[in-house]
Parts: C-alpha cells; structure tokens; sequence
C-alpha cells in the first residue's frame, strides 16, 4: 500500500467524466482530510453523485487521478482494491438494498463477507446498527420492499455501517427522513466521527445538516468545485449562487431557529 | 492496527478485574468472540466483576457491543458487573450499544411433519389461484376488447405496432430456422423408417398432417412462450416493482387498457403469421430433404402432398394459433402484474410465465384434438 496522507483521505485531482457529449465535471480537484465531514451541496444535476461514483469506481472518467487512502484505485490491483473497499462504506441515494434479501440479511451481507463471526453475534450486531439508526428489532425480518422511503434510507445507512468503516459515502441520506430522524441522524454522524474517526463524505441538499454536522463544506458548479471551506466563509461568500442558497428564504428559516450553532 | 484485543484476568479482593486491551474493532471480531465467550464462564464466580477498559487502543461497534455483552452476561442475580475507565470518546458508542434489547431466541419450529403438509396445502391453494387469476385476467382482456370496439379511437396503435414488431417480425428467422430443421428431422426419420416397409412415399403425408396440424402451430407457440411471454412478464414485473403501474392508474389509465391490450393484441396478430411461415419453412424443409435424401423429386412431392392434405388442416392450424396467443399472453401478463418488490420474485415469475404458457399451451392443443375430432376436421 502507498504512504498514506496524513490529511487528505480522498485526494481528487483533474477529474474529467463525460457522459457521450455532455461534460458533468470537469478537471475538478478536491481533497477531503481524514476525521471531517464534508458537506457536498450543488444543484440539482450539478454532477455531485457523478463525483461520488467516480471517486468509488463506478463511473469511468476520462481524464485525472483518484486516490483514496493514499491507493490510486486504477493503478491498484484486486487484493489493494478490496482491502480499500473493506475500509469504506457506501449509502447510495435510491437505498439499493438487495431487494431478495430481508433487512437483517442486508446487513450482515458485507459482514460475513469479511469476518468470520458466529450467527448469534451477526445477529446483534444487527439489531446494534439497527438501534443505531433509529430503527426497531422487528424491522430486520422485513423485505426492503415491505420498508417505506425513510426506513430504506436507514437501512442502507445500517448496511454502509455494518463494518466500522473509517470513510463513509452518504449520497442525501437525510432526504426522505422526517425532521426529528434527520436530527438524530446528524448526532449519529457525529457521535461516530467522534468515537470512531470516521470520515464523511455527504451530499445533501439539507441546510440543517450543513449546520450540524458538517466541518466544511464543498460547492459544485459547471463541473468544478466553485467553493469549499467552513459555513462561516461560504455564507461570506460573494458567488451568486452561493448568496442565494445560503441566504434565501429557507436557509433564513433555518439560520434563525438556529442562532448559536455557527 | 495497534495490536492482538486481550482480556487479563486480574483478581482484586473478591472480586475481579478483567482488563481489555488492544484494538477491539471489527478486523478482529472473530478472536474478540472467543475471548468474550470464554470470560462469560465466569459468570456467577465472583460477587463483583468490574471490565476495566482503559487500556483499550481502539474501539468500534463490534468491540462495543461485545464488551457490553460480557457485562450483561456477568449480571446475573445479585453479581454485578461494571465497566470502568471508559473514556468520554468511547462513552457514547458504548452509549448507543446498551440500547440494544437482548434478542428472544428463536422460536422451534413445528412438529415435523406440519411443514410438508403446508407446503402441499399451499401449492394446492396456489393452483385455485393461478386458474382464478387467469380467468378474471381474461375477463378484464374481453371487457378492454369491448371497450375498443365501442370507441375505436381509444384503441392504441402505435404501441400494438411497437410490440408487433419486437413478437413478430424479430421473430421470423428463428422461428422459420427451428421449423425448418425441424422439418427437415421429420422428413428424414419418416424416410428412414418407412422405407423398411417401402412406403417411403407417404412421409409427404405424415409431414403435410403432422405440421400443419400440430407441429407447426405448437413449435412456434413453445418459441413464443419462450421469447415473447418471457419478455412481457419481465416488462411489467419490473414495471411492477418500480411503481410504474401505479403511477398508471393514478394518473387515470387502466394498465389493462395501456399495457395489457396492446401486448395481447400484438400477439394475436403475430401467432397465426408465425405459424404460416414456420408451415411454411417446416414443409420446406421437409421436401428438401425428402428429395435430397429420400429421392422424392419436387414434382411429386408437391403432387402428393396436394393429395394427402386438404384445406381442413390448415385451417385447424391457423384457428389454433390465436388461442394459443390468447393463452400465452394471459399467463405472461398474470405473471407479470404478481411479481413483488424483490428481484428474486421477478426471476420466479418470469420462469413461471414460461413454464406455465407451455403447459397451458399442450393442455389447449390436447382439448382442440377432442373437439375437432368430434366435430369430424
Ligand atoms: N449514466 C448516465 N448517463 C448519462 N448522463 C448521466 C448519467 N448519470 C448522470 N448523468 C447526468 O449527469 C449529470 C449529473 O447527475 P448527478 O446524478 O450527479 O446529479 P446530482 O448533482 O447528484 O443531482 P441531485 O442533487 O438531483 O441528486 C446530470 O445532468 C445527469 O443527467
Ligand atoms: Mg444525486
């Protein structure tokens, strides 16, 4: 394995994706450190899931270099590219739970994949990262298609959790989720950054979150990142798509009733 | 990784400390197991256990969940057991596990012979099922068609015609290239067999009967089972599974009238046209054969297969075919509106739209046997 970083866990470099003609970013740099939660907001169709899948491997890109704790994932072979994969959790933005197994199953899927560990234990470590994400015991015998939108949502946060990663990718994981469960949501990030050094990434439209939980914040626009840096400066900033979403009707709503957390 | 997770075993007084330390994360759950298990034997040995974590490098959910496991494990009766030296970082983890209910052990199952009988129960349940749901979908089918030819405008075309082309005309040249194999088999093993008795000639008559009767019709309906019937089951399965149907009927369309008619229609339209050139190939097929292997020369063969056939069986052919549609259509689209959210369900009941098309399609041929027997075709 290459000599890790010691900041930056996820370090993008020139990245160019291109769906036929179309240009969804373009030479974008980005550096995530290692124990923040970055926040990663732009609009609708801007490219921020694109990027997610790119920096996973999802998503072929045409030009620049991806590396993630310090393994530049195209040089790497199978053995690097799964010890790097065991290392990161991924909560994608439709859920994309195994649709044919129950919830409990989904859960342990990645788990038994990697540990040996007794059925008893699997079992509780389940219902742990159920408790977790606020869901009950009982949800675990349920299929994914027997769950609502915000209980999938859960689920495939329990399922990104389920190994202890040390990087976790979020794509909108509190859309769909009711004020209250997006709050306990947020704590829950933190809680686990705090105990457990986790990195986020987090995509999220949600300005509550980027109150909350996030350290810093990262802006795309026309394939590039056009901001990033803590709330405090992108609220400073002058861009006017910047102004606009952070100082519009709903982000006042939220600044408000929030007072004292900036 | 900062080393091997232990778990010391330190007496102090009457009681006993159990220091863990090392990394009590996830890449070593397998061993942290087996410690943890082995301290729970010590269950009820001493009046006060304390688990001293303090010297712990790393802690994730799993060395959590496991250490608070061992302190509910050592809780038994009057003992009481305590974890000590957790640091505030760790507190919350250990926190978010103690929340966790014990799990009710599994409930036995039944006697041993409930299970088999259930299941016989309910395939049998499942059957009613299946025939009641092919009805009332041919029901729905005929109250659509009555539909359209009340107001003829509401029929839509442009959809039959997209699915007219992916069931028909892609279909032609492999249905018309098993049926003329096929042909050619027929014609060979007749030829091969008859002619122990010299009665070579009559092949022309088995193979004019047999495929315009029978085998060409059943050939293709099979290959239309196969091809189209799968292909519907898995479109509206999927449909199905990603709410699209219901974002139909919302919207004020009947899926029935939307998806279902033109499907069927479709497929009304291409079984009697894909039986007629696959006739066509297999008879082809038949009197290449006969001629190359069998010495029939084309004259002849078309000379005796004027004689042998009347337009009875080909009529009894082309009148089969539209049933058969009828029939595959139905399971196909029954199928395809039972599947459920999973992807496993899709699998089943694409197999199932299969399986069950061929096997309403021979039960169909068997019932059209009798009747046009009877009635003397
Ligand atoms: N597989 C694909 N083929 C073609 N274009 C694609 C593909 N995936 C994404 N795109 C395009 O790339 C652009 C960025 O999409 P992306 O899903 O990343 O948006 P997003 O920033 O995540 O938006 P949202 O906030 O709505 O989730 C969009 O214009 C989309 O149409
Ligand atoms: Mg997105």
């Amino acid at each position: 394995m290459a000599v890790e970083q010691a900041d930056a866990i996820i370090r993008v470099r020139d990245v160019t994706v291109r769906f036929g003609a179309t240009e969804v970013l373009d030479k974008l740099d980005l550096d995530v450190k290692r124990g923040e939660i970055l926040g990663f907001v732009g609009p609708s169709g801007a490219g921020k899931s694109v990027l997610t899948r790119t920096i996973i491997g999802l998503v072929p890109k045409v030009s620049g270099q991806i590396e993630v704790f310090g393994v530049d994932l195209d040089a790497a072979n199978a053995k690097e590219r799964r010890a790097v994969e065991r290392r990161w959790g991924i909560l994608f933005q439709q859920g994309a739970l195994f649709s044919s197994l129950t919830v409990a199953q989904n859960i342990q899927f990645p788990v038994r994949e990697y540990l040996k560990l007794s059925q008893r234990l699997l079992d509780e470590i389940t219902i742990a990262k159920l408790g977790m994400v606020g869901l009950a015991p009982e949800v675990a015998d349920r299929f994914p298609s027997e769950l609502s939108g915000g209980m999938i949502k859960r689920v495939a946060l329990a399922r990104a959790l389920a190994l202890d990663p040390e990087l976790v990718f979020l794509d909108e994981p509190t859309s769909g989720l009711d004020p209250i469960g997006a709050g306990d949501f947020d704590e829950l990030v933190r809680t686990l950054q705090r105990t457990l050094g986790l990195t986020v990434f987090m995509v999220t439209h949600d300005l509550d979150s980027l109150h909350t939980a996030c350290d810093r914040i990262a802006v795309l626009g026309d394939g590039k990142i056009i901001a990033a840096g803590t709330m405090a400066e992108m609220k400073a900033s002058q861009h006017p798509w910047l102004r606009s979403y952070f100082h519009g009707k709903r982000a006042r709503a939220v600044v408000g009733s929030n007072t004292g957390v900036v | 990784m900062d080393g091997n997770p232990t778990l010391e075993q330190i007496a102090r007084g009457n009681g006993l400390a159990l220091c863990a330390a090392g990394s009590w994360t996830a890449p070593f759950a397998p061993v942290l197991e087996r410690i943890v298990a082995e301290a729970e034997a010590l269950s009820g040995t001493r009046p006060n256990i304390s688990i001293d974590v303090s010297a712990v490098a790393k802690l994730d959910t799993f060395g959590a969940w496991l250490i608070e496991r061992l302190r509910r494990s050592l809780t038994q009766g009057d003992a009481e057991a305590t974890i000590a030296g957790l640091s505030a970082n760790y507190s919350s983890l250990v926190d978010e596990v103690r929340r966790v209910k014990d799990p009710e052990p599994a409930q036995g199952g039944g006697l041993g012979l409930r299970a088999p009988v259930e299941r016989l129960g309910r395939s049998v349940a499942g059957f009613v099922d299946t025939i009641v749901g092919l009805v009332a979908m041919a029901g729905a089918v005929m109250a659509a068609m009555l539909r359209v030819l009340l107001h003829p405008g509401s029929f839509r075309l442009t959809s039959t015609i997209h699915h007219l082309e992916q069931v028909c005309w892609r279909a032609v040249p492999i249905v018309m290239l098993i049926t003329f194999l096929i042909g050619c088999i027929v014609a060979q093993q007749g030829i091969f067999h008859f002619r122990k008795f010299g009665a070579d000639v009559f092949v022309v008559d088995m193979l004019g009967v047999l495929v315009l009767r029978e085998l060409g019709v059943l050939l293709v309906a099979i290959m239309v089972a196969g091809r189209s019937g799968s292909a519907y089951t898995a479109e509206l399965g999927s449909m199905k599974m990603r709410e699209e149907i219901d974002a139909l009927r919302t919207m004020g369309f009947d899926p029935i009238d939307v998806l279902i008619m033109p499907r069927m229609m479709a497929l009304v339209l291409a079984m009697p046209i894909l039986t007629f050139l696959g006739v066509v190939a297999a008879l082809y097929g038949g009197g290449l054969v006969a001629w190359l292997y069998g010495g029939v020369d084309p004259d002849a063969f078309l000379l005796r297969l004027r004689d042998a056939i009347s337009i009875d069986h080909f009529t009894v052919g082309m009148i089969k075919a539209p049933v058969m549609a009828i029939v595959i259509g139905i399971v196909a689209c029954v199928e395809g509106l039972a599947v459920e959210g999973s992807a496993e369900s899709l699998g089943r009941h694409t197999t199932a739209s299969v399986v069950k098309g061929i096997f309403f399609v021979i039960v169909m041929d068997g019932v059209f046997a009798i009747f046009f027997a009877s009635i003397g075709m």
